[in-house]
């Protein structure tokens, strides 16, 4: 492998964007594809296509001999709104789980780097920095604060997204609420639909890390169990 | 902190350790049969005195693999590795779950 295509390969990952590595087992000679560049001239075009699709590194035979498609996709992120306790208990998790995360809260007192070491901490509302976080179909998006000042920005942003999960903390009541302001807002009821609430898959959790750990194994469903070819974006 | 600085990042760590001047070569699981431990993709980074980080099989052929990848770190060729419970030495190499892997290891040049 040469150095500048691993430099090439590791400098679009952290742009976010989805590369395929090819190598030629037979010649061992080596070239890179990017998703957004993915030319309908290359021979490979449609195995490609597919790949990018499907998320999943393979081999390929071809008549020339093996090829392999080493594919990366970005990381999944999960965006939450609230610096809150389930926060606390949820990002640790998230990240040992291979999600970068992202926190954003406008209450100063909240998010501290005192209670949130480490971690992508961003003091402002969600209406204005939602948009700059490039949110894809390899992102999760939960809202934590129980304001619907701060949540129902992100919501309404989530689901004109393409985030590949959706979850509000709340009660039923909570929920309903906030259904009826993003039904006013003009918001369909099967787009609604795509929102987890109350958040969390239902196994009695009780403390903010077992809520956090409901989250997470929701989050991780949506994540692992839909569809190969619903992958966009 | 982005994924890009965690420790099992292994084409972050393999560009890092290139960049400090260490010989480097990287393993990659090409394909997989049965229940092989670690799917298609998985990768190793090793560097000429055998360390590495990474897992290709869950520990199972690694010693075997990292062996491999210091030969090629001084060929500098490329090779194509396979390990399962046909091999004859089945109990140092093999995949004691009864899969069967390939393994792709070059250099970083």
């Amino acid at each position: 492998m040469d150095q500048n295509l691993l430099k090439q390969i590791n400098v679009d990952r952290v742009a976010r964007l989805a590369t395929i590595f090819i190598t030629d087992l037979k010649t061992g000679s080596q070239r890179v594809v990017r998703e957004s560049e993915l030319d309908s001239g290359d021979p490979l075009h449609q195995d490609l296509l597919a790949a990018f699709r499907g998320g999943k590194s393979r081999s390929l035979e071809t008549e020339d001999g093996e090829l392999f498609l080493n594919v990366f996709t970005p990381p999944t992120r999960l965006i939450m709104t609230g610096a809150v306790h389930i926060s606390q208990a949820l990002y640790p998790m998230a990240r040992a789980c291979g999600h970068d995360v992202v926190i954003v809260d406008p209450r100063e007192a909240f998010g501290t780097d005192e209670r949130f070491p480490d971690i992508e901490l961003i003091t402002g509302w969600p209406g204005d920095h939602f948009p700059n976080l490039g949110i894809d179909a390899y992102t999760a998006i939960v809202t934590l604060t129980h304001d619907p000042k701060i949540d129902d920005p992100a919501l309404e942003f989530a689901l004109n997204s393409n985030a590949f999960y959706i979850g509000a903390l709340g009660s039923r009541k909570t929920h309903a609420r906030r259904v009826e302001r993003l039904t006013a807002a003009g918001f369909s009821e099967a787009k609604i639909a795509r929102i987890a609430a109350p958040v969390g898959l239902d196994i009695g959790a009780k403390s903010p890390s077992e809520i956090a750990v409901s989250i997470l194994a929701q989050l991780t469903a949506a994540l692992r169990l839909r569809a190969s070819g619903d992958r966009e974006g | 902190m982005s994924y890009m600085e965690r420790h099992d990042d292994i084409l972050n760590i393999a560009e890092n350790w290139r960049g400090d001047g260490r010989e480097v070569a990287i393993a990659t699981v090409i394909s997989t049969w049965g229940s092989a431990p670690r799917p298609t993709g998985s990768q190793l980074v090793i560097d000429g005195d055998g360390n590495f980080e990474g897992s290709v099989s869950g520990g199972c052929v690694e010693g075997a693999v990292i062996t491999e990848a210091v030969g090629v770190i001084s060929s500098g060729k490329p090779t194509l590795l396979e390990f399962g419970v046909a091999d004859e030495n089945a109990w140092e190499l093999g995949l004691s779950c009864g899969g069967k892997i390939r393994v792709y290891v070059e250099k970083v040049n």
